[in-house]
């Protein structure tokens, strides 16, 4: 390939069916050989926005490139981007060779045996091309789609949950295999996907979508750490909300926010202003059981191996979950103690 | 089962099939009288073979329905395509009515404004009138085979060919239709059928030189049985048997060819 490769850029994309907005003014660019994950529950127009780009749906507005080229109006068969399909779609009348073979035409025969074989080899299949689609396992099958998904060495690769049919083990088996095909072949990777722990292993950026829009989008642990808004927040992992009121002192990142049972402090996520109704965002991990902080007493303590997971109530009788070693046992259920946390790790969050 | 269902399953079936057996067991009769019989023979499946009428005939029959079949398999598998893959277009509902109503008008309608259309328009009653007339109701029946097929077929098959740079003629000769296979030839062998023992519509439609073997036998049936006419007979249901097994094992096959 000459040249450096293409970015995908999305402008404003989006996608009506009648009165409902599946994919809502998306915008996003793409880097080379990045690998993005869009994370949202299912209807939140994810799969829309990566049939999209494949061509399957015409957006209502918007546009579609990938470097100088616009995709917007081209039909599927024209566009240099592959697509892996959730339910695979291998072809059950051809065998694994024909169905990875299938978008090879046109380079003749030995070129195409040659590249199938390359490509059954890239996911450990070899001696596997003569077999039906319906002899192999879901693991094989997933292969064999991803086998014929990169046969055309697409600029871009879309993948519509590509684990979700997989059992659990097979499926981590298979996150580390995935990433390291794409590492190998430095394409960019779009995966489709409503698993927040699949989305944080596999993606360079994330991307969460919400009722068809694109509310945030970074690195795993900027996502994590730093959520745009609560339903971030909450989609990534287990997190305390405590609400109250943004205080007007101070001007900088960290600011105090006044909650029912003490002020605390946290970053402030922008265009927030002073006295507006906040939430504070903390993992259960980042809570810190001690001398300093809001005033609880502990409800309940569970061991789960290899952390210990603890209920504390606040006095206006509403709760807190806090994570710890498992070794700490010195605090039963019924002590008062108190639950702080450092600025950092404490987001504040429009309410 | 209790003996109520029992019996009535078989009561049931030999109310559909009795008759045939009886015709079956008489073809092989030794008497020239067709309510007595007179011992097992063949002789009349031997005289079927010097009837060169009869075998004029059935000729005729045959060769009306592998036309009829061919052009009704073509044109209700394009209908077929256009009912399930076409979704949204204008009067959809209605060119499904056109489609599907000749499966349900009453044949003498059919065989009467087909009659008055090839006298209007001046074509002579032949061999061709009478596979137009077939072709026109077993359109619809194919089409209702081959659809209910293609509702079955993971649409993402083609979305997958056409993604894969295949142009959309690439993604129905290659994805399309060869899954679609067993549906086709079940739709044809069904269309096949249903020409071969149609006696209404032909009788409308046929001309001189043109007589299908329902039709010949049905006339000498009004002169009188004689066991010649259920050897005929007899050939008959088994060559349609065979047709109607077959579509129904094709139809019932998953796409694994």
């Amino acid at each position: 390939m000459s040249g450096p490769p293409p970015r995908l850029i999305l402008d404003g994309l989006t996608k009506s069916f009648g009165t409902h907005r599946a994919v809502d003014a998306v915008t996003l660019e793409l880097q080379p050989g990045e690998f993005f994950c869009l994370l949202g529950p299912s209807g939140c127009g994810k799969s829309t926005l990566l049939r999209l780009i494949a061509g399957f749906e015409r957006p209502t507005f918007g546009a579609i490139r990938l470097g100088d080229q616009d995709l917007t109006g081209l039909p599927p068969h024209r566009r240099p981007v592959n697509m892996m399909f959730q339910s695979y779609a291998l072809f059950p009348h051809m065998s694994v060779a024909k169905n990875i073979g299938y978008g090879l035409e046109g380079i003749g025969r030995a070129a195409t045996a040659e590249r199938v074989a390359d490509l059954l080899r890239l996911v450990r299949l070899d001696g596997f091309g003569a077999r039906r689609p319906d002899t192999l396992s879901g693991g094989q099958r997933q292969r064999v789609a991803l086998a014929r998904a990169l046969a055309r060495q697409p600029k871009l690769l879309l993948l519509d949950e590509p684990l979700g049919a997989l059992d659990r083990g097979l499926r981590e088996e298979t996150q580390g295999e995935l990433r390291a095909v794409q590492r190998r072949l430095g394409t960019a990777f779009v995966v489709v996907t409503h698993d927040p722990e699949e989305a944080m292993m596999l993606a360079d950026r994330i991307g969460v979508m919400e009722a068809g829009r694109l509310v945030q989008i970074g690195p795993p642990t900027e996502l994590y750490r730093r959520p745009a808004n609560r339903y971030v927040a909450g989609l990534l992992g287990d997190v305390n909300l405590i609400p109250g009121q943004l205080g007007s002192d101070e001007a900088g990142e960290v600011r105090t926010v006044a909650t029912a049972h003490g002020s605390v402090r946290g970053i402030v996520a922008p265009l927030l202003a002073a006295g507006a109704a906040v939430v504070v965002a903390v993992r259960p991990e980042d809570l810190v059981l001690g001398d300093a902080g809001l005033p609880v007493t502990v409800t309940e303590t569970t061991f789960l191996g290899d952390h210990l997971r603890r209920t504390l109530r606040l006095p206006d009788g509403s709760t807190l979950r806090a994570s710890g070693r498992p070794t700490d046992t010195d605090l039963q259920p019924g002590s008062e103690t108190r639950a702080g946390f450092a600025p950092e790790a404490a987001a504040i969050l429009p309410a | 089962m209790t003996w109520v269902t029992r019996g009535a399953m078989v009561a049931g079936l030999a109310f559909l099939y009795a008759p045939i057996l009886v015709l079956i067991g008489y073809s092989f009769n030794a008497s020239p009288l067709v309510t007595v019989w007179g011992g097992f023979s063949t002789q009349w499946y031997g005289a079927l073979l010097a009837d060169a009428p009869l075998l004029a005939s059935a000729w005729v029959s045959l060769k009306v329905a592998i036309l009829t079949s061919l052009i009704a398999t073509v044109l209700g598998t394009l209908a077929a395509l256009v009912l399930e893959r076409q979704r949204r277009f204008r009067g959809r509902a209605l060119f499904t009515g056109l489609v599907l109503g000749p499966m349900v008008m009453p044949e003498v309608m059919i065989g009467l404004s087909l009659l008055l259309m090839f006298i209007g328009i001046g074509l002579d009653r032949s061999l061709l009138t009478i596979v137009i007339a077939h072709a026109t109701f077993c359109t619809g029946f194919v089409a209702v085979v081959v659809a209910a097929r293609l509702r079955g077929l993971d649409r993402s098959l083609e979305e997958a060919a056409a993604d894969l740079g295949a142009p959309p003629m690439r993604v129905l000769t290659t994805i399309t239709l060869p899954l679609l296979a067993p549906a086709i030839v079940a739709g044809a062998l069904l269309a096949f059928t249903l020409s071969l023992d149609d006696l209404v519509i032909a009788s409308f439609v046929s001309g001189p030189g043109s007589t299908t073997l329902p039709m010949r036998l049905y006339s000498r049936v009004r002169l009188g049985v004689n066991p010649e006419i259920n050897a005929a007979s007899t050939l008959l249901v088994g060559l349609v048997s065979l047709a109607v097994l077959g579509a129904t094992w094709l139809t019932g096959r998953r796409h694994e060819a």
